[in-house]
């Protein structure tokens, strides 16, 4: 897997590129909570674009991102996740808080 | 029934060795010729009964898991086992939502998971002597072309 950062003023765009299991869910985790760290960021929009697979472990890591992003008083996004991808998020109940966005400006709108 | 193809496979529990059973699985079932959209609910529910050998079965430490296909003219039957620490409580844990790891940011999706991208899901498991998991899935793509000819 591989992980791509830019910024939007306050917002932190996260491309994910492969497969996102338990395997890589760490990996991601660790680079995310490193940017999230700095003063800087406040929301976070998680790019699905590029990932090929995912199970369950994306869900805990989408849950455990907001968790700290909501004590900054921030917000999250998810964009162009594919439907087998979507609906994992949806049976988890997860898109009831977290928005899944056509694209990554009207996401940005959101923010 | 006899199947008309088999394969087992026996491997670390290790998390690399996720992927590594997925695409095992896949190529295997590919013989059958199922839709890539199959393809990709047997990768995930494989994916997921394989991560919970690992997280849940062998803690992330050392064990072995072992893995069966087999295939059907228009399903396949795969099983996933460990002889890990086993399920206490088999209904609960199948659940939506109940995982025993929240502190590891687990959801507890990955059952629901499996039942819905499989057509039967059955679970056998012992505390202290590990935990067996059946997935079945028969490809409509297959056999509702082979009602066609
Ligand atoms: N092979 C196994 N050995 C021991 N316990 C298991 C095994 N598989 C599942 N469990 C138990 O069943 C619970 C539910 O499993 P499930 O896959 O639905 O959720 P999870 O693994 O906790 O979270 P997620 O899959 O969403 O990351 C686990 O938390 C664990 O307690
Ligand atoms: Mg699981």
């Amino acid at each position: 897997m591989q992980v791509k950062f830019t910024r939007k003023g306050a917002t932190l765009i996260v491309k994910i590129i492969g497969e996102l299991d338990h395997h890589s869910a760490d990996y991601l985790r660790q680079k995310v909570d490193g940017e999230l760290i700095k003063p800087s960021t406040r929301n976070v929009i998680f790019d699905f674009s590029s990932v090929s697979f995912m199970d369950s472990s994306g869900i805990g890591v989408i849950m455990g991102r907001l968790k700290t992003i909501q004590k900054l008083n921030g917000k999250i996004a998810i964009v162009n996740t594919r439907p087998q991808i979507k609906r994992i998020f949806e049976m988890s109940g997860l898109l009831k808080i977290v928005p899944a966005c056509e694209s990554i400006e009207s996401a940005i709108g959101m923010m | 029934m006899q199947p008309i193809n088999e394969m087992k496979i026996t491997f670390s529990s290790k998390s690399s060795n996720e992927a590594f059973a997925r695409v095992v699985s896949a190529a295997f079932v590919s013989q059958l010729d199922p839709t890539l959209e199959e393809l990709a609910d047997v990768k995930t529910s494989v994916s997921e009964a394989v991560t919970n050998a690992v997280i849940h079965g062998y803690e992330n430490g050392p064990g072995y898991i072992t893995m069966t296909c087999k295939l059907f003219p228009d399903s396949v039957e795969i099983t996933v086992e460990d002889q890990g620490k086993g399920i206490e409580d088999v209904e609960l844990a199948r659940q939506p939502l109940y995982t025993s790891k929240p502190e590891m940011e687990r959801s507890g999706m990955g059952f629901t998971v499996m039942e819905t991208f499989m057509d039967k899901v059955e679970v056998f498991s012992e505390p202290g002597k590990g935990t067996t998991v059946k997935l079945y899935k028969t490809f409509k793509s297959i056999r509702d072309k082979d009602k066609e000819e």
